[in-house]
């Protein structure tokens, strides 16, 4: 999508000016979609309550978008970078340790 | 020197194509743009011509083998016409915005119902937006001339998108004119070799057609608005050159003795020619009318033709479509928008005619130019007008 000189300069994730695009928006670099912002249309987003996390992975697996990690702690935390907003998580969770917040909130 | 010779339009068109060394072929006979079509069809299977002829079920898929030719960079040559535009509508989307350059020949033709295989501009009105650079000719020659212009121009690196040529369906694809085919070897220092600068290549893998989510989506449409803007200098360049090589020069809008003329009638493709003798006559008869010939439909040439018309004080136009419950055709509706901001400016009256191949003679188009002038005087219950039309 970006021309490949843009790599040389920093450019913020998914905010290219129409002059930076790759002719056609042809994808010149495999894998740039780590640095495409897909959570930006959620309108709810996941909160973990880690005090009831007993850290089952089960949300790790059910997350369509595979954008929940394990942190250093070994709990599991979405990216919203990346989170869509599905609410799959918050619904599998077996310790009701997810919540969906509005995102205006 | 080239030779001079009476070809029939569509076999010129295809031997422009072989000029222009095309390497694919994608194509789906429709009537009026067969002979196109079957003649390179025959070039392909007599060796004449080297390139890959791909049959194909429909329109739909002859236009989506034209864009995966292109999209490894091989040069690609298309006809059609009508339903068969028609059938390939959404992907000449798809073709522009992904800036695969290639040629396609529209013979130009009726939109059914009730089933035309004759000729107007219908078709061509209904691909107006869809990015392809296009350009209407008048005669066989210009035909020849601008398929090999378009593989110039589409090309270039600074453009990178596909070119229709429209030609009217029956009235020039099928007479027969004296034709000048320019030369292999001046073709060849016209045309240089087509390399497409990100072409499908497993050496260097690239995606085309990802996702275009909101975020991208308008900065993508802008750019190619402006590309497409922009592309209009390459072709008035192309032109320039071809004259250089070839002694014929085009220009967006062609001006047909419009000296001193207060009142210019304007027409595209072929009815042009027609229009000429019309006006031939009337200056005969002392008054002061002129053509505009539209020859270079998208990019719209704005700054011609607000210059063509700056001193005039009445633009007739013709078109060969309706736009069904809207201001008028579609050609009218935009001239009438691109002098809308000027202080001067000409009455534009709106006329459609010529269409499912209605001919408009000599006299229909000095009788249309009288009923314009009479409009522009005392005015019109419509916003426009239907020539020739039985009550």
């Amino acid at each position: 999508m970006a021309k490949a000189k843009t790599k040389e300069k920093p450019v913020a994730k998914g905010e290219l000016g129409w002059k930076e695009i790759e002719i056609g928006c042809f994808i010149t670099e495999p894998g740039n979609s780590v640095e495409i912002r897909t959570g930006d249309w959620k309108s709810r987003r996941p909160v973990v309550d880690l005090n009831k996390c007993n850290k089952c992975t089960l949300c790790y697996f059910y997350c369509p978008e595979g954008c929940i990690a394990k942190n250093s702690d070994g709990y599991f935390e979405p990216d919203l970078f990346y989170c869509k907003g599905c609410g799959i998580c918050a619904t599998e969770c077996p310790k009701d340790a997810i919540i969906m917040v509005e995102e205006a909130k | 020197m080239a030779k001079r010779e009476g070809l029939e339009v569509s076999v010129a068109v295809a031997d422009a194509a072989m000029l222009s060394d095309v390497d694919v072929v994608s194509a789906y006979p429709i009537t009026p743009q067969t002979h196109i079509v079957e003649h390179l069809a025959e070039l392909v299977a007599n060796g004449e011509l080297n390139a890959a002829y791909i049959p194909v079920e429909s329109e739909h898929s002859a236009m989506s083998a034209c864009v995966g030719a292109s999209a490894v960079g091989a040069r690609t040559f298309t006809a059609t016409a009508a339903q068969g535009l028609e059938l390939m509508h959404e992907v000449l989307y798809v073709a522009s915005a992904m800036r695969y350059p290639m040629v396609m020949t529209v013979a130009n033709r009726a939109l059914s119902a009730p089933i035309s295989i004759w000729g107007d501009h219908s078709d061509a009105m209904a691909v107006r937006d869809t990015g392809w650079i296009q350009i209407f000719v008048e005669n066989g020659q210009e035909a020849v001339d601008n398929v090999i212009c378009g593989f110039r121009i589409g090309e270039d690196k600074r453009v990178l998108l596909p070119v229709m040529v429209h030609l009217d369906g029956f009235a020039l694809t099928h007479v027969i004119e004296p034709i000048e085919l320019p030369e292999k070897k001046d073709v060849e220092r016209f045309l240089p070799p087509f390399k497409y600068p990100l072409p499908l290549d497993p050496e260097k893998p690239v995606t085309m057609g990802a996702l275009g989510s909101p975020f991208i989506y308008t900065e993508v449409k802008w750019a190619q608005e402006i590309n497409l803007e922009k592309a209009k200098d390459v072709v008035l360049e192309s032109w320039q050159e071809f004259g250089k090589v070839f002694g014929r020069t085009y220009s967006p809008i062609e001006q047909y003795r419009t000296d001193g003329a207060k009142v210019l009638l304007l027409t595209m493709g072929s009815y042009s020619e027609t229009a000429m003798v019309a006006v031939d006559k009337m200056r005969g008869d002392g008054k002061e009318i002129g053509l505009l010939k539209l020859r270079l439909w998208r990019p719209f040439p704005y700054e011609e033709l607000r210059k063509a018309v700056k001193d005039i004080d009445v633009l007739i136009v013709l078109d060969r479509a309706v736009s069904f419950g809207g201001p008028g055709g579609p050609v009218c509706s935009e001239i009438k928008a691109a002098l809308y901001a000027e202080e001067k400016r000409p009455q534009v009256i709106g006329f459609v005619g010529g269409l499912g191949g209605r001919d408009i003679s000599m006299a229909g188009f000095e009788e249309m130019i009288n009923r314009g002038i009479e409009i522009a005087r005392t005015g019109s219950e419509r916003e426009f007008e239907i020539y020739g039309v039985r009550e």
